[in-house]
């Protein structure tokens, strides 16, 4: 068991180990021009240009970091702890942006407000106003448009951990006196903490590896030094140089995370939990519960839905003869990559959990890493080692490859997932299980399944709707003739044809509607 | 806690070893055709508008494409890793620099055919040795500059050169400076007027923005036409197909902006071109020549012109599109595509120094 998760994670690090090997031998890129070497690349863009691209990043990260947390926790609080107009419909509506791809969502905000866009030009033409609005292509536009795009990963970890934790909490914090906000600052908040970091860190690991809606809003980020370094310089070396840096600020922040955590145990010593009774909010309590769920829901989901829908109007439906096959390549691999992802993770989880590793625990770690780095260099990576392998033509033939690098980047989205679902299910519990003699298979069954129900179905979410979006790997390792709806939506972007975007685009979107609304009812539904 | 371990290991086994087949079978090779009867091709222009460009090619000739569109770079690196087995027959890539890049590392493999020679002019290929040529250019787009009829006098923005000049302040627009067309034109302004005028210009340019490099060439255009610049850099295709629009929003645009043919009387306008060749371990040799053959055929040659607006570079071919045909004729640079190709590297430290994003 040791020996074989060892051996899986391993099987998923290669292309990292590929990307070192590559920087420490220094090996040229095929577009290089001359024989740059990756310290004259590195200091020029240190000296020039890379301290620029980090201050953008940090303010990034802080701005989105924030946004994902008021918009995921605020949400997730009032829908899991409250009764007040609408709810049924936000409990579930408000996953619904997951499916908009940012990249996506940034065409749509950049088009609809820019200075040439429909808005700006009423407002000069129809109202006469001569100042403008600020420009949507800027740190702050960039800021909005990730944190409506990604706060719905913070939003669903945390209300599973409100739901399954906070009603009793609450009723116990106040037969001891704690104001409803005082319970949840001091109970409750930080019982959710290793949920809602995980939902964080998916979400800022995402805006670390993007690089097209980043691009889009001119911005300049550390992933756009990474792409410098590659294609103008030529030089790979350099490339693989700063992505490692970029993997190690990861690395260090998730070991501070969880070495501040491992100071703070919870596990459920009781275990049968009743459906707690949410509170009736009336007045205008009830009404600002209201707007703040609707102005998010409007803001990320309902109004680029509109932007798009109007782009698809002006376009007409003149569908692609190409679309189906896009259709059909984009769900089929993304179901493949999900079952798997969910059953390599709780491979993982359960071999970390049942040998006590720490080894298999730190493994685990690393695994998650895959998240942070860019598609583009992870496809690099993958290169570089099917190159000293000899195998890239298996490329051409086989979606095995591009399986796999979708695998080493979303396999965290699905590990995290179900690592803080299997926290939640005590030790004493195996225990009491394995003293009862229920053989192992019959205990994950008919204890831990129904137990992880929630967990799983999020992990298959989000693996099912990362490679529904996926684009740089995609298009880096794809055989022939296998476009995507992502595929095509960026050609057509690369091709500057914003209306005909709006039909596989929009695809994207209610093909990844599909799975999230099946699953969030399902979690939603009690056990 | 070890029976468990172990019960739960053979379990997976069972698991992984279903996904280990359907893994390999999935990775079998569909049974490998006759050869020159497919025709593989790693395709870096991203046009709509080519499909039909391949499927003529295969009607006539029953030669099935098979195909991959990815940017230059990426397919550059996938040729590279695949190494002698590469499945890939022809490569096309839609910058001067990258043609040349790939050309340097040995991606192309020279052939000789009459009809390419015969049909696209010398400046517009590769040089030819004594094996052959490696590279062919198919269509050409040059970098013009369109300008806000309200705010500019045409004669303060003719060159490229005086987009840099003081009296421009606040009034220029352009994409970033690290996307592929801007280094080529870097590159041979280079060439041009030397490295230091040129490091001059940039800074120059910089102090002119009107707004950060951002966007694409149509988002230029548009910007240009609302007025949030007065001037800007661009794509001649990107110009004709707005011109060709019958969007209302299109026509309104296209009526506000005017468009220079720049250095007309300074070493000319600077082009690019979109070409390809055939790659240097094709497994379908005769198919892949054939299908270049055909991207110079008076048909294919109409089609660059008629569907993306590109021109042509056959001379013989009769071109029947009203926008190029409103844009003009021109005068072209004279830098050698290699130069542009040499000098990407420096274009992009000399951007980065004078802070052109």
């Amino acid at each position: 068991m040791r020996t074989s998760s060892i051996l899986l994670a391993l099987a998923l690090s290669l292309p990292i180990l590929g990307l070192i090997l590559a920087a420490l031998l220094g090996q040229p890129s095929p577009i290089a021009s001359d024989g740059i070497v990756a310290e004259r690349t590195l200091t020029h863009l240190w000296n020039y240009v890379l301290t620029d691209y980090i201050v953008t990043t940090i303010l990034l990260c802080l701005g989105v970091g924030i946004g994902v947390f008021v918009l995921g926790v605020g949400n997730a609080w009032l829908v899991a702890n409250y009764q007040f107009p609408g709810k049924a419909i936000f409990e579930w509506a408000l996953i619904l942006p997951l499916a908009v791809p940012a990249y996506v969502m940034a065409y749509l905000f950049v088009d609809f407000l820019q200075h040439a866009g429909p808005v700006q030009t009423m407002l000069r033409e129809n109202l006469g106003l001569s100042w403008a609005l600020p420009d949507p292509r800027s740190l702050g536009g960039a800021i909005w448009t990730f944190s409506m795009c990604l706060y719905p990963y913070v939003y669903l970890v945390a209300r599973t951990s409100f739901l399954d934790r906070s009603a009793r909490f609450m009723e116990v914090a106040e037969t001891l006196g704690y104001t409803s906000v005082q319970a949840f600052m001091k109970l409750v908040l930080p019982m959710a903490r290793p949920a809602i970091f995980t939902g964080i860190a998916l979400a800022l690991m995402e805006v670390l590896a993007d690089f097209g809606a980043v691009s889009y809003f001119g911005l300049q980020t550390f992933a756009t030094g990474i792409f410098k370094a590659w294609l103008s310089f030529g030089d790979r070396s350099a490339a693989v140089h700063l992505s490692l840096m970029l993997l190690s600020f990861v690395l260090i922040v998730f070991y501070w995370e969880r070495h501040n955590r491992a100071r703070q145990r919870y596990a459920l010593t009781n275990t049968n939990t009743r459906p707690a009774i949410p509170k009736r909010l009336v007045g205008p309590h009830a009404l600002y519960a209201f707007l703040f769920c609707a102005l998010t829901l409007f803001f990320a989901f309902v109004l680029p839905m509109a932007v798009l829908f109007d782009l698809l109007s002006e376009q007409g439906l003149e569908a692609d003869p190409r679309y189906w096959g896009w259709l059909k390549n984009s769900l089929s691999l993304s179901a493949f990559t999900a079952i798997l992802a969910v059953l390599c993770a709780l491979f993982l989880a359960y071999a970390a959990r049942l040998t006590q590793s720490k080894t298999l625990q730190g493994v685990n770690r690393l695994l998650t890493v895959g998240y942070a780095l860019p598609g583009a260099v992870l496809g690099v990576g993958i290169l570089s080692l099917l190159g000293l392998l000899d195998i890239a033509w298996l490329m051409s033939v086989s979606v095995g490859i591009l399986v796999y690098a979708y695998l080493i980047r979303f396999l965290s989205a699905g590990l995290q997932s179900i690592e803080t679902g299997l926290t939640r299910i005590t030790p004493a519990m195996d225990g009491t299980a394995a003293l009862l003699g229920a053989k192992p298979l019959e205990m994950i069954w008919r204890i831990h399944l129904p137990l992880l129900r929630r967990s799983v179905l999020t992990a298959l979410l989000f693996v099912f709707v990362d490679v529904m979006k996926e684009l740089p790997a995609t298009l880096l390792l794809r055989p022939f003739n296998l476009d995507t709806l992502a595929v095509a939506t960026y050609q057509l972007a690369a091709d500057e044809r914003l209306a005909e975007l709006a039909l596989p685009a929009l695809s994207i979107v209610l093909v990844g509607l599909l799975p999230v609304i099946l699953l969030s009812r399902a979690i939603a539904q009690k056990r | 806690m070890q029976g468990i371990c172990s019960g739960f290991t053979s379990s997976i086994k069972k698991v992984s070893l279903i996904f280990g087949l359907g893994f390999a079978i999935s990775a079998l090779p569909s049974h490998a055709a006759e050869p020159n009867t497919v025709l593989n091709l790693y395709s870096a222009r991203h046009y709509q508008t080519d499909e039909s460009l391949y499927a003529n090619f295969t009607k006539s000739t029953g030669i099935k494409i098979n195909r991959i569109e990815a940017d230059d770079n990426a397919l550059l690196e996938r040729l590279n890793s695949e190494g002698a087995k590469s499945p890939a027959d022809v490569i096309l890539l839609v910058d001067a620099a990258r043609l040349w890049r790939a050309q340097v590392n040995g991606m192309f493999k020279p052939i000789q055919s009459k009809v390419l020679d015969q049909r696209i002019p010398a400046n517009l290929r590769a040089k030819a040795d004594a094996d052959g040529t490696t590279w062919f250019g198919f269509s050409t787009r040059a970098r013009i500059i369109v300008y806000n009829k309200d705010r500019i006098k045409p004669g303060d923005v003719n060159t490229y050169e005086k987009l840099a000049d003081p009296i421009n302040k606040g009034k220029v627009c352009t994409r970033s400076g690290s996307h592929p067309y801007m280094l080529s034109l870097v590159g041979a302004l280079i060439e041009r007027d030397g490295t230091a005028a040129t490091e001059k210009w940039a800074k120059g340019m910089v102090a002119n923005m009107a707004r950060a490099p951002k966007g694409g060439d149509t988002d230029q255009i548009r910007a240009v036409a609302s007025g949030e610049c007065a001037v800007a850099l661009t794509n001649s295709y990107y110009l004709a197909r707005l011109m060709r629009s019958t969007k209302p929003e299109d026509i309104v645009v296209v009526a506000k902006v005017g468009h220079i043919w720049p250095n007309q009387n300074a070493g000319g306008v600077h082009i690019n071109i979109s070409g390809g060749g055939v790659a240097k371990n094709a497994p379908n040799p005769q198919a892949a020549v054939k299908f270049l053959e055909y991207l110079a055929s008076d048909a294919a040659q109409i089609y660059f012109a008629d569907g993306n607006n590109e021109w042509p570079v056959v001379a013989s071919v009769r071109v029947d599109n009203p926008a190029l045909k409103a844009l003009g004729p021109y005068q072209v640079e004279k830098v050698s595509i290699a130069a542009i190709g040499r000098n990407q590297v420096a274009a992009q430290r000399i951007l980065d120094q004078a802070g052109y994003r």
